[in-house]
Parts: C-alpha cells; structure tokens; sequence
C-alpha cells in the first residue's frame, strides 16, 4: 500500500516528474502523428491499387499477350464459389496525337470491357462523366457514334489539351460540366503471335482514332499520368490480337467478399495449372508458359514495395525515437532517485524490502509511462483531428504545404487513427519508462540504508 | 542472572571501513548488553563509531565480526524478509536529522511503518486502527493539531516528535535514538529527552547515541565508547 501512496505522492509533488511526463508525451505524440499519417498514406496506396488491379491477375508481361484466354474466362466464370468477377483485358504501348496538334506521346493503352472490367476493379468509380451509366463509357456524350477513349486524369494536359481536367492546389479537380469534343489518333506496332510486326505489307502501324469520352483518376500518379482506355475489341484489333486464335494480355478477378485472397489465387493457379496442361499440345501453347497467377498486391509490387520500405523506415527511426525516451526517462529517474536516497534509506530502516524499493520506482514509472503516453496521445488526436486544417491556414497564410497537391495525388492529409497502432504506442511508451527506471531502481534498491542515511551526518 | 533477562547482547562487535586503501576500523570488539526496561545511553566523542553501533544493533549494518543477540536470537541468522520484519515490528529508529518523509503529511508519516508491514488488503483492514492509534500518539506528542500539516512546516523539535511517533507506531520492543536532541536547542531538546524518560517509565526498552555527558545523565545507565571498545560502565546513582 505504501509503494502506491509514496508512487503517486512522488508522482505529484515532484516538478521533475513533469518534466519527464512531458518527455514521454512529446515522443509518443510525434510518433502517433506520423505513424498515423504514414500508415494512412501507406494504406490509401494500396487501396488504389486493390482498386486499380482487383484481387487476382493471370497475365504475362509479352506484349504478344497469350492465346485461349477465352476459354479460361469461361471456365473461371463456372467458379460461382468463390469468383465474382472476371475483366481480361489488353495492355500495350501507343503514340497517341491530339488531332490539331503536332505533338506525340508514347502512353500505355489497356483495353477494357467497361462493364466488366468495373465488377472486378474500381474502375467505374474513377469515372467523371460515366460513374452511373459504365456500359457506356466509350460513348463520348458530344457524340455517342463516335469511338470513345477514356484518358487518365492527367494525360489530356500532357497532350496540350488546355480543356483537360485542372489539379488545383488542394488536389481536387476542376472538370468541365461535360466532355469537350476532342480526337485522339492512336497508334500501335501490332505483333504476331511469334512477336514479330504483322501486316507487313501494308504499312507496319495500325492507327484509328478514339474520341475523349471521359476521364478516369485513379489516385495513382503514373496510372493518372500515362493510362488510355480503349475499348477491349479495338486495342486487340491495334495489338494484332485478333487473329484467328485470339489474344489477351490478362485476365482480372474479383473474388466473393468472403474469400481469403491468398485462398482464391492458389485456386486460379490451379486451374491455371490444368488448364495449361490441357492446351498442352495446341499450336500456340508456348504463349501460355509467360503467364503468371499473381495476387494484386505482387502485382503492384514494384510500386507498393517502396512505399511500404519507407514505412519500415519510418518505423526504425521510432524505434530511435524510443530509445531516446527510455534515456530521458533513464536521467530524470537517477536524479529523482538520488534526490530520494534519504528516503529509500528511511524506508529501509522501517523494514521496506529491496523489492519493495524496486515496485515502489517501477510503479512510478509505470505512472510516468502512463500518463505521459495518455498527454502524448490525447495532443495527438487533437492534432490528427485539426491536422487538414493547420495545413489548410498554413497554406492561406504561408504558402505551405506538406504535399504539393499539383504533384502528388493525396486529397487531405490522412488522418484515421488505428486502435491497434495507439495501443502499440502506449504499450512500449510504459516498457520505455519501465525500462528507463529499472537501473535506477536497481541502484536505489541494492543500496545500504546506512550509507544514504549517512550522507546528512557530519 | 540468566541471559534471557537481556533483550539485546552484542558480543565482540568488529566493524572497519575500507577508505581507498586505508582500513578505519571504527569498532573493535564492542560488549553490549541491554536489560528489558533499560534506557542506556552510549556516549563519546564525535567520530568514535557511536552511530555505526547503534546501526549493527538495530540491524541497519552488519558488523564485521561478533555476533548481536536480540531476545536471545543471533541476528546473523535472520533471513533478508526477516530482517525487514525486524526492523518493521520489533525497533524503532529515531535520527538526529529526524528523517521525515518530505511528500507525506505528519499523520502519515506517523503509520507509516504499518502500512509497510501490511499487504494492500492487511492495510484496508487495520487502517482506521492505524490512523486513530497515529492520532492517539501526536496527541500524546502534543502534535494533535499538526496531523495534516507537512513536515516542512513544522519545527526542529516538532519533527523530532514526529519522528519519534513513527518509531513507536509499531510498539517495537527496542527504541534507538541516535542523537535525537543534536540538531535542537537545549530547551527543545530538554522536551524530547522528556519525553523519552516518559516513555522509559512505562517500559520502553531505550538504547540513545549522544556525544553530550549531560544529555546522558538522563539516561539510567551510561556507557562510554571510546578507541573502539566501550571502556566504562557507570550507573547513575
Ligand atoms: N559508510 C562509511 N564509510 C566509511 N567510513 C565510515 C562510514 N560510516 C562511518 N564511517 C567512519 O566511521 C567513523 C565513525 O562514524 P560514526 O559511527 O558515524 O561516528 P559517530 O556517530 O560516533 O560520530 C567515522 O570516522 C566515519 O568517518
Ligand atoms: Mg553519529
């Protein structure tokens, strides 16, 4: 009982104590905003890629694509189970010209059915024009006859279109009430099934004209920056995938809510697996030994992996962060604990066990750890919280920005607290006092009562 | 006289301190017996052991050789959870710079020692015994106002006071006093020696450490330690 009355009373009267409160509370005040700030950054990324992707991709990265696709859509859309959706879809490079301009820019094109490809990905929700009605996408509302393209967010302004979707400075978009006419001519290198460059005789490129019907903003500054859609039949038309054995870059699969990602892509791959077997001996089987089952998240590894090294070293420069704590915490207890050598001698004499001594500081600390982590995360919140509008005044009043929203694709500033990260925080904030106060206490506890009841006698 | 009468024996009490290379032995083969009942005083001169005595009696230190007997039992033999018992319940310590708990009121510092003694549960049951027997013991202090009072804000001698109600909280068998009138002036500390002469009369077993042949006389039987040894016995007539 003693060893919780002297803890909280030492806790209380001490100015010291204040200060190493304080200590505890800025680190895990810091650590709570960017950690929270960081992991929202970081998991908004891979959403937008979940979104982008869907859950499964069997494709190949040949620009030839692979034959039979067909059949395995048919035979993935049998597995009611455990697939919701399935989008193949085309991928290849294009020059694209802005009809009335001079300029040329080589983007990526994907060949989509919209309608599908929007079961399986978030892709009718990047839409501006086309969020309710999918199916008619590639009808460009100025004229639905023609041939529609949809451009990413940002490729309209990359080909000089001064009518093309505006970031301003808080990363939202300007559109126009409805779509400015506009023509693209695109153009493609269409390959055989061997890789070579068909219709060689009559001229090597396959051209044709699409008309901007909407734009897409998938929150990926390279998708944004450098992605067409076309319609499916058309980019395999241009890719020279639409021989008489038709040719596909990939297939997109959604899975049902209820299945485990990793669950559903070994499925794929086993399905994958027998039905390459089956077209073993078919003419174009070869094409088929490019192709890989990948989830969304190997995918898009390439772009997800550096985000995610950045978290780690986030999360190691904490882990500094909690080390200076337990020093901090380390000094303001030697001093506290030397200013209270009487006591622990006095205490000593009345019969308090070195264990005693030990439980007595540890409880302390624990109070130190404690309401220093609630001070740190309670500022944290209210930080978090208000954090969108500090930057918003910063930015009326000084210019400021912690992300210039013309480069990077981030709306606010993320800001949803994860309860498990807090508790996490909370938790080694306690160890980190804990630890910090174990040698002190140590110390005080293996000291003789003589010697510290000494030191006022002459 | 059978040994049981005693209820503390030190025999050949050795004790020296390593300062660098130098040995300071301080005792050298000190005999103490103290009676049920007795105040005894140890005097001599500042600097000849008498706190690091009294320290080994009341099992603060341990000597270096020789062997201390509390009611016939070898204090060596005690086991660490013992010796906190021992010096929680059977000794009381009264320092000469009063040693209060700064963060504790008077009352508190008063039950202290049984709240130490006590498990968190022991002290929810016994506390209202411990507090109204802490009250009872400032009143007989005359410290019944100053209960709430911190001990900054009391007097040298009001301290002492405090002091001594916390050695007593636990009706130990042995009161010790080390210099307990040192750091008062001579009327203040006239008090306290009063009140120990009070407490002596009604069968408190007394062992006081003083450098001041005067403040001896008070006690019923004076020792001198002088070189080490305790050099001559004098009862007071
Ligand atoms: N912990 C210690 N370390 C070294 N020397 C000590 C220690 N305690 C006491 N001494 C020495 O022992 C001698 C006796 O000290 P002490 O018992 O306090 O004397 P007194 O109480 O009679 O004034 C002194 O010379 C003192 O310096
Ligand atoms: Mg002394």
């Amino acid at each position: 009982m003693y060893k919780i009355v002297l803890a909280f009373r030492y806790f209380l009267k001490r100015r010291i104590t204040h200060f190493a409160v304080l200590a505890v509370a800025l680190c895990v005040f810091i650590v709570v905003v960017v950690m929270t700030v960081m992991t929202g950054l970081v998991g908004d990324f891979k959403q937008k890629n979940h979104d982008f992707v869907g859950d499964c991709v069997v494709g190949t990265e040949s620009l030839v694509g692979f034959a039979y696709y067909e059949e395995f859509v048919n035979i993935l859309e049998e597995q009611k189970d455990f697939v919701e959706g399935v989008s193949p879809v085309i991928k290849s490079y294009a020059l694209i010209n802005r009809k009335g301009s001079e300029r040329n820019e080589g983007l990526e094109i994907m060949g989509i059915e919209p309608l599908r490809h929007s079961r399986v990905t978030g892709f009718g929700k990047t839409l501006n024009y086309h969020k309710g009605d999918v199916s008619k996408t590639f009808e460009p509302a100025y004229d639905p006859n023609l041939l529609g393209c949809v451009l990413g967010v940002d490729v309209g302004r990359r080909l000089g279109n001064v009518m093309s979707p505006v970031r301003d400075a808080d990363g939202e978009y300007f559109y126009e009430s409805s779509p400015t006419p506009a023509g693209y001519s695109i153009s493609c290198f269409p390959l055989t099934s061997r890789g070579a460059l068909s219709k060689a005789g009559a001229g090597l490129v396959s051209t044709k004209t699409f008309y901007y019907s909407d734009t897409s903003r998938s929150g990926l500054a390279r998708v944004d920056f450098s992605l067409v859609y076309l319609p499916f039949e058309w980019a395999q038309r241009l890719c020279g995938m639409d021989g008489s054995v038709k040719r596909a870059s990939a297939v997109h699969i959604k899975f049902k809510p209820n299945v485990k990602l990793q669950a559903g892509c070994e499925k794929v791959a086993s399905l994958w697996q027998k039905f390459k077997q089956r077209k073993a001996g078919e003419r174009q089987a070869y094409l088929l030994d490019t192709v890989t089952v990948q989830n969304w998240k190997d995918y898009r590894r390439s772009s997800i992996a550096p985000m995610e090294k950045e978290q780690t070293v986030m999360a190691v420069m904490f882990a500094f962060v909690g080390i200076t704590t337990v020093f901090i915490v380390l000094v303001v207890f030697y001093m506290i604990i030397s200013h209270k050598s009487k006591d622990i001698g006095i205490l000593k004499s009345i019969g308090v066990s070195n264990a005693g001594i030990m439980e007595l500081f540890s409880g302390f600390a624990f109070l130190v750890g404690l309401l220093g982590s609630c001070v740190g995360l309670l500022g944290g919140w209210v930080f978090l919280l208000k954090i969108n509008r500090i930057e918003d005044w910063l930015f009326e009043h000084f210019r400021f920005q912690l992300w210039d929203r013309t480069i990077f694709a981030i709306g606010d500033i993320p800001n949803q607290v994860n309860l498990k990260v807090l508790g996490v925080i909370v938790l080694s904030a306690i160890v980190a006092c804990l630890v910090g106060a174990l040698l002190p206490s140590l110390q005080a506890a293996s000291s003789t009562p003589v010697d510290t009841l000494q030191v006022n006698q002459l | 006289m059978s040994k049981d009468d005693f209820i503390l024996k030190a025999d050949g009490i050795h004790k020296s301190y390593r300062m660098g290379v130098a040995k300071v032995r301080v005792l050298k083969g000190v005999d103490l017996a103290v009676k049920k009942g007795e105040f005894v005083a140890i005097v001599g001169a500042s600097g000849s052991g008498k706190s690091t005595l009294l320290h080994i009696l009341g099992a603060l230190d341990k000597p270096n050789k020789g062997v201390v007997k509390f009611e016939g039992r070898d204090l060596s033999r005690h086991s660490g959870s013992e010796l906190n018992r021992f010096r929680n319940k059977m000794v009381g310590f009264v320092f000469q710079f009063y040693h209060l708990l700064d963060e504790l009121s008077v009352l508190e510092n008063v039950f202290l020692p049984v709240m130490v003694g006590k498990s968190v549960v022991g002290w929810f049951a016994c506390r209202r015994w411990a507090k109204s027997r802490a009250r009872g013991l400032l009143g007989q202090l005359g410290l019944s106002e100053r209960a709430k009072h911190k001990p900054y804000q009391l007097s040298g001698g009001e301290r002492q006071r405090v002091a001594i109600g916390r050695a007593l909280m636990n009706e130990p068998r042995l009161l010790l006093a080390d210099e307990p009138t040192g750091n008062l002036d001579s009327e203040t500390g006239n008090g306290i020696l009063e009140i120990l002469e009070e407490l002596n009369r009604l069968g408190q077993t007394i062992v006081m450490v003083t450098h001041d042949e005067s403040i001896a006389q008070r006690a019923g039987r004076i020792v001198t330690l002088v070189d080490g040894k305790i050099e001559h016995k004098s009862i007071r007539a």
